[in-house]
């Protein structure tokens, strides 16, 4: 690490960042979440296809692959906008296989797949398994070559929007070595997705039943470039959810803060008693350091080194910021805060999917000792 | 406004560099304070001074300043250049902080021209030391109830009461002094008024105290009847509170115009690093030890977020919801990182950790432990941290009053 942190916001960041706030506070009101919550899909079509077509899904991919040509920099404050307001889909996991791609793909497969993701074409990641291992290298699902064709076996598990992406990159042990591989949807037997049940009742999660699935051996991505792409994803996906985690605990402070303002207790504002101040205000200051941490992370993301720790240190951050003020948002609600319809719970559900998902902050740490001490 | 090319920068930081490399005593024999308020003896004293009028007489300090009054009337840039390479040289802080920080930029900014024309010079050079006649032995916190009075008789004001926490009050010329007129205004607030006041005047006393740490560093201040000119004053009658208020925004941080320097010498994590490869663990070094591992990341990141939070506040679009948030964070969060980086300091140490200053086993001299124990003059100085939680809360959260 550096001694002297730098951080700095392009142009193009600033846009994003006032477009998507407007957009998803329109889009994605409370009431919204929430009537998703039971719905089979868990997201609203309509918006997906407006985003796409804003060209969100175009942001960072190079423009030879019909993207914008930005960074994930860019998509940064994007993420952290749909966080603030809860929105859901698939928007996290179709950049994630987009970047994946980018980094890990053929020319082939680039060239054929990149393009109708920057276009709305779904996608998602299977890297989890049953053990829960965060090492993305732990990888105990196999592919087995036969002739033209990979056999597959084996189980995935945290398979976000499984059942409506239509590629799944696919993380495989091959001869000994992780491998990724690009799986249609649409080969997938009847009967191999299980919707899982999960803490974060905003999301929809699967778990994906390989065996006996065969793809042509194209499918492959290219195998010199496994361990790149994963550690790609890895960061990638560390930053964006730091990103989701930042949103989220601005808009928790902000609704618990509004209680405070209205709530009478002893013939007072709740706000007022300094058992509430104090620790609302610690857990704004925690939001304040995780949110220069996330566009620190941003900004220095391409940098070797510097951009795996920065990103190491926004997702610890960021997960300890929002776990403190949803956990806090909870309890000054007092008997409001422990029912269903009070938000307080959203988030916190939120914040306990987003910090175990990609390593939560005390595993971030230990990597920041790696590479730190 | 012209423009400054980066020539004239670069040159005007190479100039800087090297004349701080040539000039910077940071080790002269003794033990120098860490901030403004440790400082303690008169050796200490007289080599700040002296460090300070040669950096001023360099023009490294008020570079900023306008030239009438003293400075160097350049743009700010050159003085945050000076500043900057006064900080890799690691050169002594400033002695005359209350001057400099608040006074100085309160005079310029609400003062009267003759008012700058008295005392802005004296600042600078530190021929004029000042403090800070704030708070009371009844009232620290609750400021706006101080009782020390101030009665016009004739063209003087009559002073009587006491202050207490005085920072340098031994050494002092001049005091900020915040002072009851009116008893009898229709609120507390208004019966205030504020005064730059001669501190070497019959009728004022300062007795030193001596602080946690052994040493001494500020003083009680007892007024019996002094008497000081009229035009003392600064203001209108009445209005003190107002005048208070601006002085704490300087001393808060949140409102710029300070001319340089720094007053504050921040421990540094990776010397943590340090310290921790040093010390032993069950006949290993600390540093391989999991859970000292994972609390000196932890600091390592929290030493990041100052210097990213200062950094982000500039950038007007990651900060518009909240536009004072990051100005009034700072010193809570500052301070208090400040007193756990050094009590972790000392829990690394093990058995050892128990030695203070003045013990030849002690590590790197006991500066931890002193470090430590210092830490609290910033978390209560300058409103206690829990005072800077209402303000944040209120100001930046908008909750209603405690
Ligand atoms: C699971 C559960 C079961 C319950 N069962 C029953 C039951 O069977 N019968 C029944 O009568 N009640 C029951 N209660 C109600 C319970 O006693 C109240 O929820 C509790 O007293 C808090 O009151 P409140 O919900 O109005 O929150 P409020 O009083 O509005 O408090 C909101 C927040 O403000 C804080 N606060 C309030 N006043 C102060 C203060 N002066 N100083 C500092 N902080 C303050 C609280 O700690 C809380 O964090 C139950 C509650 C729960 C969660
Ligand atoms: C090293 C040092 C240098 C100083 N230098 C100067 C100086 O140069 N000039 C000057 O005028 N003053 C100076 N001070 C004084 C300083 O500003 C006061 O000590 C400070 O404002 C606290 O006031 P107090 O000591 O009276 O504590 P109190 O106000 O009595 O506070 C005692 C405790 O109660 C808490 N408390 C008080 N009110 C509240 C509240 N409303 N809500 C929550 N908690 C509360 C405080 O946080 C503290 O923990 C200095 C102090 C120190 C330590």
């Amino acid at each position: 690490m550096s001694k002297k942190a730098t951080i700095g916001f392009s142009e193009e960041q600033a846009q994003l960042l006032e477009v998507a706030t407007t957009f998803c506070r329109d889009k994605s009101p409370i009431e919204k979440v929430r009537s998703l919550l039971e719905n089979e899909r868990g997201y609203d079509d309509a918006i997906w296809t407006e985003m796409a077509e804003l060209g969100w899904l175009a942001i960072a991919v190079p423009e030879e692959f019909g993207g914008i040509g930005l960074g994930v920099a860019e998509v940064v404050p994007v993420v952290e906008q749909m966080g603030r307001t809860m929105m859901a889909g698939p928007f996290v996991s179709t950049t994630l296989a987009a970047q994946a791609m980018l980094v890990g793909g053929t020319d082939e497969q680039k060239q054929k797949y990149l393009p109708d993701l920057c276009a709305g074409t779904k996608a998602t990641l299977a890297l989890s398994e049953p053990h829960g291992d965060w090492d993305l290298t732990h990888v105990e699902c196999t592919a087995e070559r036969l002739g033209d064709t990979l056999k597959l076996s084996g189980r995935k598990t945290f398979v976000e929007n499984a059942d409506t992406a239509d590629l799944l990159l696919v993380s495989v042990s091959l001869e000994g070595a992780p491998a990724l591989v690009v799986v249609e949807r649409s080969v997938l037997p009847e009967g191999t997705l299980r919707r899982e049940v999960v803490i974060d009742e905003t999301r929809r999660s699967y778990q994906v039943t390989f065996d006996g699935v065969e793809v042509p051996a194209s499918a492959l991505l290219d195998p010199s470039k496994t361990t790149a792409a994963l550690v790609h994803v890895d960061l990638c996906a560390s930053l964006l959810l730091s990103a989701e985690m930042c949103g989220a605990a601005a808009s928790c402070i902000d609704y618990t803060v509004d209680y405070l303002q209205t709530r009478k207790q002893f013939g007072k504002k709740i706000g007022s008693y300094q058992a509430l101040k104090h620790p609302i205000v610690d857990a704004h200051v925690g939001y304040e350091q995780a949110r220069s941490h996330l566009y620190c992370a941003a900004f220095n993301f391409t940098q070797q080194g510097e951009g795996e720790v920065a990103t190491r240190i926004a997702k610890a951050q960021a997960g300890e910021a929002l776990s403190y003020a949803a956990d806090r948002a909870i309890q000054f609600h007092g008997g409001f805060g422990f029912t269903y319809d009070c938000d307080a719970q959203l988030y916190r559900r939120r914040s306990l999917w987003c910090e175990n998902q990609f390593g939560d902050s005390a595993y971030q740490r230990a990597k920041l000792a790696e590479l730190l001490l | 406004m012209s423009t400054i090319s980066e020539k004239e920068l670069s040159d005007y930081r190479s100039d800087a560099a090297a004349w701080f490399a040539e000039n910077t005593n940071a080790d002269p024999g003794f033990m120098l304070p860490l901030t403004f308020m440790e400082v303690g003896t008169d050796q200490q004293f007289n080599f700040l001074r002296e460090w300070q009028h040669k950096v001023y007489e360099a023009g490294y300090l008020g570079a900023a300043w306008p030239k009438e009054y003293g400075g160097g009337g350049l743009d700010q840039k050159f003085q945050t250049i000076a500043t900057e390479e006064m900080a890799k040289a690691n050169g002594p802080i400033m002695l005359n902080a209350i001057g400099l920080n608040w006074a100085g930029p309160l005079i310029l900014d609400m003062g009267t021209d003759e008012e700058r024309k008295r005392y802005i010079k004296g600042i600078l050079s530190a021929e004029d030391i000042w403090c800070q006649g704030f708070s009371e032995p009844e009232n620290g916190s609750d400021l706006g109830n101080a009782q020390t009075k101030a009665v016009r008789d004739g063209d003087d004001w009559v002073l009587n009461g006491s202050k207490i926490w005085t920072t340098q009050g031994n050494y002092a010329k001049y005091m900020i002094l915040l002072a009851r007129t009116n008893p009898d205004a229709p609120n507390k607030y208004a019966g205030l008024s504020f005064f730059l006041s001669p501190m070497q005047v019959d009728g004022i006393e300062t007795v030193p105290i001596r602080k946690l740490t052994g040493e001494y560093g500020f003083t009680q201040t007892f007024f019996t009847e002094a008497r000081i000119p009229g035009d003392s004053l600064m203001g209108k009658e009445g209005e003190g509170w107002l005048v208070a208020m601006r002085t704490l925004e300087y001393e808060r941080g949140v409102k710029g115009g300070q001319p340089g320097g720094y007053v504050m010498r921040a421990s540094d994590p990776f010397e943590i690093v340090e310290l921790a490869r040093k010390a032993t663990r069950g006949g290993k070094p600390a540093l391989e030890d999991p859970v000292i591992k994972d609390q000196l990341i932890q600091l390592m990141i929290e030493a990041r977020s100052l210097q990213l939070n200062s950094k982000r506040g500039h950038i007007q679009p990651l900060v518009q919801d909240k536009p004072a948030s990051l100005a009034l964070s700072s010193k809570l969060m500052a301070t208090e990182f400040m007193r756990r980086l050094n009590e972790f300091a000392i829990t690394l140490q093990g058995q050892r950790g128990a030695y203070y200053v003045g013990e030849p086993d002690a590590y790197d001299e006991g500066l931890w432990q002193r470090a430590y124990l210092n830490s609290f003059s910033a978390t209560i100085g300058g409103g206690t941290s829990q005072i800077q939680r209402n303000i944040i809360g209120e100001h930046v959260l908008g909750l209603p009053k405690s």
